[in-house]
């Protein structure tokens, strides 16, 4: 059926060209068989580029008022929020020059038009303007380059203060996994190299490191709000990416490195449900869903908005469905919860039992 | 030493005449070394090329926007890889891939470049030929081998290359990493490889013959800023493409030789591998420091055609000539230095991160400059709205619509949460992709006579395929900024897994009508061309009215381009609408005046 209506609609594409054609040539006949602009040309063209002026400004304000919310909500992160100022600020610039920039090449395009017997004016130099459009983007840029930089060296400087957590984000073909330090808040030393599957030691976690012993394997990220974490990215197969939108953070997963990121959760998941934005996309979202649901059609169930990590580095098939759930919660609810949680040392190094050895999400 | 040089062209043109009488049809359509013709066989293959390019596009689209969906026309064009019409995850990466490599350096660096600048330097500067007409046809016939290579790859069993258009290793490394890493990554390797070599060949042959074989009075101020372009992106070519061709030569060695340039630590289904001490990163850096490069080589000779066809068809000198060279000369060497503002996230040291945003933000000025010299060449002009003049205006609107988002990507801070999202999508293809594009169907409509023998392409044609085309790539990408700030990021296959994108699937929806829209009307302009060469009225020998050389040579292709002696320059190529003391112009009732035209008398001539 869509082969037969495709070969249609491509039959009529080609009849609808042939006739064109026919129609403009017999049109020429009349007139002239030039295929030079004359002067009706050059004033449908130039009324032609000021209709395309209104539309850019159009389908700017179309997107602005139909997707703004569509947008990633407020940044749930300490540095998040620096970087947000900053996007906005760059983004209002953006705007402000796009707007006029657009207004005078379109402008211009429809007002000097060609008509016979109009003399362009001979204008092919002026240092003085020349020197104003260096300058001017030289100081915007320079502002903006030194905001950024500093921005980007506080984001980038990881360090041990204020007491961080330390997580290990771990990344293969298509899964996440994440290992705590633990108690003594250091993690065991890992390779790949020493990945043992008949133990379940699936990282590869040095069991000679002593270290190691209260590391805590997870299948989900839970975090105490208003604590700094520092991330180390590890991964066994290909490159693959660590992406958490909400959060403004984002470090690839390189093989034969550790990479880092580092940042602080301001607000918890139960807090970010209650965010108005978060709100309002959450209940779009579950119309879309509750009409699948009624069309009998997959990804129907209702949601419930979480912060999520993603894998954002092509790494293969399923790249497209590589997550891994994060859940930021208060401090008593984190210990609650790795209260729980078995270290290494309880499943791995003991591996008479047939338990897992990495935390199963409950 | 320009007079020597010149009386040693006209010799050896002379020699040649002698003895190119007897062409057979194999040499001079199939192996000919004449630069006219081969420019034609670069953009024919390089068009062919784009048209598989952007048919894999339409399919990519088509599963982004109504995911999982069967269709037939999946079916028919994938096989085995769409099994009942739904496409599969791993053809779907081997479409973004090829689609990729494709435009990239198939249609906008070979399709673009080889077309305009074999086309138009020997012309442009007073040129019997390229300086070596034999190299030039070599250029070609790899390139011809290479695009044979990458098209077969697409037939290969296991699928062709599908780890992205930068094919990152370890994913393109390991055939058991995805399936189109084993032959189909092996023969694309080769393929680019070759490709390389055609690029470099081409780019030599292209500097020597703008230095060498100038014509008398045609300094380097006085070039066309086609040639300064062209010129330039042949440099670039010449210093970043063998660094790719290392990488290339250095993941080859680690897929078939066991060598551990960019691979280390790895465990991959059950297994480790012996791999020990290589860095992925160190790929990166290899790649991008020609991937950057890489794409002024794709704008800059579409900068150099738009700045010369704005002049003409606003009969008015391009503004700031001086300038416009300089920043080409700027970007040029700034584009060098700027790779690293892909990798800020890779893992290198933040530290390096930051020069790579400091180089990259100064990027942004001689861009700024070029945009507003274009904007003040409109200013109080005289404008003929040929469909080459609307491409023009075209493109410096999606190059500055496309730019300006490079401030939010080129910065470190900003790039971490829109790195490898559809906003870097957005951007690329609005300032690169459909900037470069417009750059090249300008290059085509404007010097389409000058190609096939006086023949014109049909302006009305020309105009729906213009207007269109211009709504339509709006319509795919600026609704696309939007899908990447709600952080979707690319080469997902379906955005179904994450219940945060399921109310994006109306944009996709939007984006995708818009880009089929946009495909279908790409034919109108295919219907334009192919039968302007075979029917297409001949106009004027000069059609355009403009000063450049190319168009005083006859109409009908000749070895060796002029007739007679080659003529000599007098003047810049921008003499339009120039005027005496008392506001009349210099050659009466003219608005141009070639630059074989020797300077009138009391006439000023202006150090531009």
């Amino acid at each position: 059926m869509t082969t037969v209506l495709i070969l249609a609609v491509l039959a009529l594409v080609a009849i609808a060209i042939w006739q064109m054609t026919k129609i403009f040539e017999l049109s020429q006949l009349k007139a002239e068989s030039s295929q030079i602009a004359n002067d009706s040309d050059n004033k449908t063209n130039g009324y032609l580029l000021f209709a395309f002026l209104i539309f850019i400004y159009g389908i700017t304000i179309f997107s602005f008022w139909n997707y703004s919310k569509f947008l990633l909500p407020e940044a749930a992160s300490e540095h998040g929020q620096d970087y947000d100022g900053l996007l906005l600020v760059s983004m209002v610039i953006i705007f402000i020059v796009q707007t006029i920039t657009q207004a005078l090449l379109h402008y211009f395009g429809f007002k000097y038009r060609g008509k016979e017997g109009r003399k362009a004016l001979f204008y092919a130099d002026n240092d003085r303007l020349e020197f104003i459009w260096t300058i001017i983007p030289v100081i915007v840029l320079a502002g903006l380059i030194l905001w950024g930089l500093y921005t980007w060296t506080t984001i980038m400087d990881i360090n041990d203060e204020d007491d961080p957590i330390v997580v290990e984000l771990y990344a293969q073909q298509f899964s996440w996994t994440a290992r705590y330090a633990g108690n003594d808040n250091v993690l065991g030393d890992a390779n790949v190299r020493m990945i043992d599957i008949d133990k379940a030691n699936v990282l590869g976690v040095d069991e000679s490191d002593t270290y190691a012993a209260d590391d805590i394997i997870v299948k989900e990220i839970h975090l105490p709000v208003g604590r700094k974490v520092n991330f180390k990215m590890r991964s066994q197969d290909v490159l693959h990416s660590a992406y958490m939108p909400h959060f403004r953070a984002q470090m690839n997963c390189v093989p034969g490195m550790i990479t880092e990121f580092s940042f602080t959760p301001i607000y918890t998941t139960e807090e970010m449900r209650q965010n108005p934005d978060v709100r309002d996309k959450v209940k779009r979202t579950n119309e879309i869903r509750a009409e699948r649901a009624a069309n009998g059609e997959d990804n129907s169930d209702p949601w419930e908005f979480d912060y999520i990590l993603l894998c954002n580095k092509i790494c293969g098939k399923s790249h497209y469905n590589m997550q891994m759930k994060i859940i930021v919660e208060t401090q008593e609810e984190y210990d609650a919860w790795m209260a729980e949680q078995k270290t290494f040392a309880e499943t791995v190094l003991k591996q008479n039992t047939a338990q897992t050895a990495m935390n199963t999400v409950d | 030493m320009s007079v020597t040089a010149h009386a040693h062209v006209d010799d050896h043109a002379h020699d040649d005449h002698a003895h190119h009488h007897k062409q057979t049809f194999v040499t001079k359509y199939i192996f000919s070394q004449d630069h006219k013709m081969i420019s034609r066989q670069f953009l024919i293959t390089g068009l062919i090329m784009g048209v598989v390019g952007i048919a894999m596009s339409i399919l990519f689209r088509m599963q982004l926007a109504w995911p999982g969906e069967s269709f037939g026309v999946f079916e028919a064009l994938l096989g085995k890889w769409a099994p009942e019409g739904v496409m599969d995850a791993d053809v779907y990466l081997a479409l973004v891939t090829i689609h990729g490599t494709l435009m990239v350096f198939f249609v906008l660096t070979q399709g673009l470049s080889g077309t305009f600048s074999n086309l138009l330097i020997p012309l442009q500067i007073g040129a019997r030929d390229m300086a070596s007409g034999f190299l030039n046809m070599v250029s070609y016939w790899l390139f011809f081998i290479s695009s044979v290579i990458m098209v077969c790859s697409l037939f290969v069993e296991a699928g062709p290359a599908a780890a992205g258009w930068t094919i990152y290793p370890p994913l393109s490394a390991l055939p058991m990493a995805q399936p189109g890493s084993g032959m189909g990554m092996t023969l694309w390797l080769v393929s680019m490889a070759i490709f390389i070599a055609s690029s470099l060949l081409g780019s030599l042959n292209y500097i020597v013959t703008v230095l060498n074989l100038r014509t008398k009075g045609m300094s380097m101020t006085r070039l066309p800023l086609t040639i300064w372009a062209f010129f330039v992106t042949a440099i670039i070519g010449v210093v970043s493409f063998p660094v790719l061709l290392s990488a290339a030569l250095l993941l080859i060695m680690d897929r078939s030789f066991g060598t551990s340039f960019f691979l280390s630590d790895i465990f991959i289904q059950g297994e480790v591998l012996h791999y020990q001490g290589g860095s992925p990163v160190l790929y990166e850096h290899l790649f991008w420091f020609l991937g950057h490069p890489e794409v002024y080589i794709v704008i800059l000779p579409a900068m150099g055609i738009v700045s010369e066809v704005m002049a003409v068809n606003a009969r008015k000198p391009i503004f700031g000539y001086r300038a416009m060279i300089a920043s080409i000369l700027a970007i040029a060497f700034l584009s060098t230095i700027v790779w690293g503002h892909h990798m800020f996230v890779s893992g290198m040291n933040p530290f390096l991160g930051s020069v790579f945003t400091f180089t990259t933000l100064l990027i942004a000025i001689p861009s700024a400059v070029k945009a507003f010299n274009w904007i003040t060449t409109l200013w109080k002009g005289n404008l003929q709205m040929n469909p080459a003049m609307l491409f023009s205006i075209g493109m410096v609107s999606t190059f500055i619509t496309g730019g300006l988002t490079g401030i939010i990507l080129g910065d470190s801070t900003l790039d971490i949460n829109v790195h490898d999202t559809y906003f870097v999508i957005a951007h690329f293809h609005l300032v690169m992709g459909i900037s470069a594009l417009y750059g090249m169907f300008a290059g085509i409509y404007h010097w389409f006579p000058k190609m096939f023998e006086g023949k014109m392409m049909n302006k009305n044609l020309g105009y729906v395929h213009f207007w269109v085309t211009a709504i339509g790539s709006y319509g795919v990408f600026f609704p696309m900024h939007f899908v990447g700030m709600a952080g979707v990021p690319r080469r997902y296959y379906e955005n179904t897994a994450f219940p945060m994108f399921d109310e994006l699937t109306d944009i996709q929806v939007l984006m995708t009508v818009f880009a089929i829209i946009t495909a279908l009307v790409q034919l109108v302009f295919a219907f334009n061309f192919v039968r302007s060469i075979f029917y297409g009225k001949v106009g004027p020998k000069n059609p355009w009215k403009a000063n450049s050389l190319e168009w005083t040579t006859p109409q009908e292709h000749i070895h060796g381009n002029w007739p007679g002696a080659i003529p000599e320059v007098h003047r810049w190529a921008y003499d339009y609408s120039k005027v005496d003391e008392n506001g009349e112009y210099v050659i009466a009732g003219q608005d141009f005046i070639p630059q074989t035209v020797p300077l009138q008398e009391g006439e000023e001539e202006l150090q531009h």
